[in-house]
This record gives C-alpha cells, structure tokens and sequence, in this order.
C-alpha cells in the first residue's frame, strides 16, 4: 500500500452525489453516488450497456450530469488511458511526439514514464508499427507524465490476450504503488481484474454492489449479473428475468 | 514590383497554397475532405449575394462558408449520414448560388472566374487580403497547434486535458471558411479541395510527426503554386487547373519515390 498522506492528500479523490445522465431520452445512469479515495485500486464491472464507460467519462470530465455532482479534489490531476486509440493512417506519429500531447516534456521524463510503464520501444518508432501491448502502455506512459492523482482506464486492455492483460493489471499495481494515485478503471476481464482491485464497484444503470473483491463476487446481485463463473453469460441472460431492483429496460 | 500581374499571382498561389497545406493535414488526419469541398461549393452562393449586395467577395463568400459549416456541425448526428447532408447542402448551395448569379441584373458575371479561380486578375488589394487571411489561418493553427492535434486524436484523451473538441471543430470550421474565402479568386471553388488535400497526402511518405508531414505539406503546396504558374505562362493554360495538376504530379511521385525506397 502506499504511503498515508496528510491534510487534503487525504480528501476523496472524486465523489459523485446522485448521479443521472441521459442520451437521446434513454436513462444510462441513475443515483449514482461512488467515492475514489486516494491510492485505491476500483474497478466498475457491469454488463454491456450498464454505463461503465459513461461513468468513467463523467469523472474525467467528457460527459456533464443531468442531474447530481461531481466532486473533484481541488487541483485534481487526472491521467487517462482510453479504451482504444483509432489512429488515422494518415497521422504520423513517433512515440516520443506523442509523449509530448498536449505539453512537451523532456527526453528524460518521456523515458521515466516509459520505464514506468513498462515499455521500451524506440522512441522514433511510429505508433502505429506498435504491438497492441506496447501501443497501450505507451498510452499508459503518457497518462503519467503529468504525475496524476487518479489515474483512469477505460477497458485498457481490450484486444490484448489474457496473460497480456493480466501482466498489463500488474504494471497498474505497481504504478499504484510506486505513486501512490488512486486507480479507477473499466473491465470486462473480471477475474483478471478483481485480483488487482482493492474495491469492486459493480454497475448496472445504478450501483448493485460495491466492496472488497471477495465481497462483491458472492454478493447476489453481481451473481446475478455475472453468475459464479463460468455460467456468467447465461446468467447475463437470466438477469433480465429475475433481478428485482429498478432498470433500464434495455439492459 | 507588385505592378506585375505575374508576380501578384505567384505571390497569391503561394499564400494560398502555404495556407491550405497546413490546413489539409488536418482535413486529412480528420476526414473532413467532403466537408472541405461542401464549404468550398457554398461560397459560390455567398459570391452571387456579394455581387448581388455590392459586397466584398470576400466577405460574402466568408460569411456563406462559416454559416454552411455551422449549419452542417449543428445538423450532424440527427438522422441523416455526414456525407449524406453535406451532399445536400453543398450542391444545393452551389445550385442557388448559379441561379442567383442570374438574377444580377446589369453585370456580365464571368463565373467561371469564380469556379475555376482567375488568378492573373488578382490585384494589389486581393493580395493584401489572401495574404492576411493566410497568415490568420496558419497562426490559428500553430497557435492550436498541440490543442487541435489532441482533439484530432481522440475526443476523450482531449476532455481529460482540459480540451474542448468541439471548441477545436469550430477553429478548424473558421479556418476553412477563410481559407475558401480566400482562395475562390485564386483557384476557384472547385478546385480548394484539391489545394488542401493533395500537398498533405503527397507529404504523408515522408513525415514521421504530424510537424513533418505539415512541413513538407507547406513545401509541396508551394512548389506545385510557382512550378504551376510557371507552367500555366509556358504552356499558356489556365493557371488554377494547371497548379493542381502539378500538385497531383508530385503526389504521384512522392508515392512512388516512397515505394522505390522501401523495395
């Protein structure tokens, strides 16, 4: 674990009070209130629809509440890793550049954070003669160049084998670690993710569950949603039929 | 020396040319090509209104493009494709524009001066304008420069950044507008298009950043103006038709240097 810090180090990272969004008249999400305290590994897992990546958005500031808040700690630094990077092929763009999106850093910060990262290519390579590991944490790299509090990732490792996204998750720890940055992030790998995450939020349109992994995964409602394992996408299926608390009704 | 109309006329293809290399690299990076050719197309409605008005053609072809573009960026996600809506709007535009020109009562409208550009008629006033207004459009973008390259990346990698894509659409919306403006007496509505996009894909080959590629963008679309009036004065053709051609050429043999060179 890292370090306690003191004073307003200690504050919540982000909170959000009683959050709705909407698009085009459909209810994504509905009284959401989660709180990311400062050094803590979260990961939001809910089925497809279920508004992870909204959520995400909203927290990094891409997406306005139509109602309830968020609460960012004052001078809050927020690095982010997207789901996935489309880069047109008519971009160029070496990996040392890209290190320098939005503010240029010096050679010795832009390797710092790829060693970070746990990635070393060339830094004249073009991103996009990258492996999708690498591609990732270069990704990654860049998210840490402006020292975040809170680091946030969106499915990061879609497209990355298992033992890919599992050694991906570890480098997250030990980023976590090392920093000391509150981790929030999106997956669908759940039993790769759970192990890293110190809480688990699980989401549907609304908050089901939220605790420690082991809480969550025997908690009824994510067992509804995901089953115990390897039924989960049959219980995926069942959940529309016998789940009680409120939905959208596209779920 | 400005007396000479060759002169104002290379000095007018190359402000042009600088402005709308810079410019069509993002076009390209964004895929706004058709958008480009759509703005370009609605400015020959805003010359018939300037002529109609007794207007700056500059300012009426301006003014046409920026509400084209907004109206385009308003409509956009709700219920008809991109290309599908700018296609309408564009050739509607264009379709009134030469209709309008026909009502003008008492002037003998030469527009294809105006379709394909008629660059040797370009005074020392049109110069001043196409040179301010070119400079504009390249110090916006260098000014946006990091801005516009994250809003062109991804929209959310942009939001954590504190950058507003939309607020980088519209500065990109307002340069074209300037850039057509500019550009309809130089080179014509038709062929804008061709000025943007062709200097930045035949310097795609060899930029290894975004920086390169404008660079080479830049050095492209100003050869292609003077080896093209060069051309036009030699072969006596019409000059605007005749830059592009060159700027296709060094496309075609960018390309095949590039191919030559990885074999």
């Amino acid at each position: 674990m890292p370090p306690l810090r003191k004073g307003i180090l200690m504050q919540p990272l982000v909170q959000t009070h009683d959050i709705a969004v909407g698009f085009g008249g459909r209810q994504v999400l509905s009284h959401v209130a989660i709180t990311i305290n400062p050094g803590e590994i979260v990961t939001i897992v809910g089925p497809n629809g279920s508004g992870k990546s909204t959520l995400l958005r909203l927290i990094a500031g891409a997406v306005k509440p139509d109602h309830g808040q968020v609460v960012r700690r004052p001078g809050l630094r927020i690095g982010y890793v997207p789901q996935k990077l489309q880069l047109d092929p008519t971009l160029p763009m070496t990996v040392r550049r890209f290190l320098d999106l939005p503010r240029r850093c010096d050679d010795a910060t832009a390797l710092a954070a790829l060693e970070e990262a746990g990635v070393s290519p060339a830094a004249d390579r073009q991103m996009s003669d990258l492996s999708g590991g690498q591609f990732q944490r270069v990704l990654l790299a860049r998210a840490l160049l402006n020292q975040p509090d809170l680091l946030i990732l969106d499915e990061a490792t879609q497209g990355l084998d298992q033992p890919g996204s599992a050694a991906f998750y570890q480098r997250i720890e030990a980023v976590r670690d090392k920093l000391g940055c509150g981790v929030l992030m999106v997956s669908h790998e759940l039993h790769v993710v759970m192990s890293a995450s110190d809480r688990v939020i699980c989401l549907n349109g609304h908050v089901c569950c939220e605790g420690t992994p082991d809480v969550v995964s025997s908690a009824p409602e994510y067992r509804e949603l995901f089953g115990t394992g390897t039924g989960g996408a049959l219980a995926l299926y069942r959940h529309e039929h016998d789940h009680a608390h409120h939905h959208n009704p596209e779920d | 020396m400005f007396d000479d109309f060759l002169v104002r006329a290379t000095l007018a293809g190359v402000a042009v040319a600088m402005a709308a290399a810079v410019l069509g690299c993002f076009v390209v990076w964004r895929r706004m090509a058709y958008f480009g050719d759509a703005t370009a197309h609605a400015a020959i409605l805003g010359v018939a209104l300037s002529l109609g008005l007794s207007i700056s053609i500059f300012a009426g072809a301006m003014a046409v493009a920026v509400i084209m573009a907004l109206i385009v960026a308003g409509l956009s996600g709700r219920g008809y494709a991109e290309d599908t809506l700018l296609g309408v709007l564009a050739h509607s535009a264009l379709a009134f524009g030469l209709v309008a020109v026909s009502f003008i009562p008492d002037v003998r409208v030469d527009l294809g001066a105006y379709l394909f550009g008629d660059i040797l008629a370009v005074g020392k006033a049109d110069l001043a304008v196409i040179w301010i207004g070119a400079l504009a459009v390249v110090g916006l973008i260098a000014w946006r420069w990091s801005r516009l390259l994250m809003a062109t990346l991804n929209a959310d990698l942009a939001f954590a950044s504190g950058i507003h894509p939309r607020r980088e659409q519209l500065v990109l919306t307002l340069a074209l507008a300037i850039v057509v403006a500019v550009s309809i007496k130089v080179v014509g509505a038709l062929l804008i298009t061709a000025l943007l996009i062709i200097p930045a894909a035949a310097a795609r080959p060899f930029g290894r950043t975004p920086e390169a590629m404008a660079l080479g963008a830049v050095v492209i679309g100003v050869a292609s103006a003077v080896l093209g009036m060069v051309a036009a004065y030699q072969l006596d053709t019409p000059t605007g038709p005749t830059i592009v051609s060159v700027a296709a050429i060094l496309f075609v043999l960018s390309n095949l240097s590039r191919l030559l060179w990885s074999r």
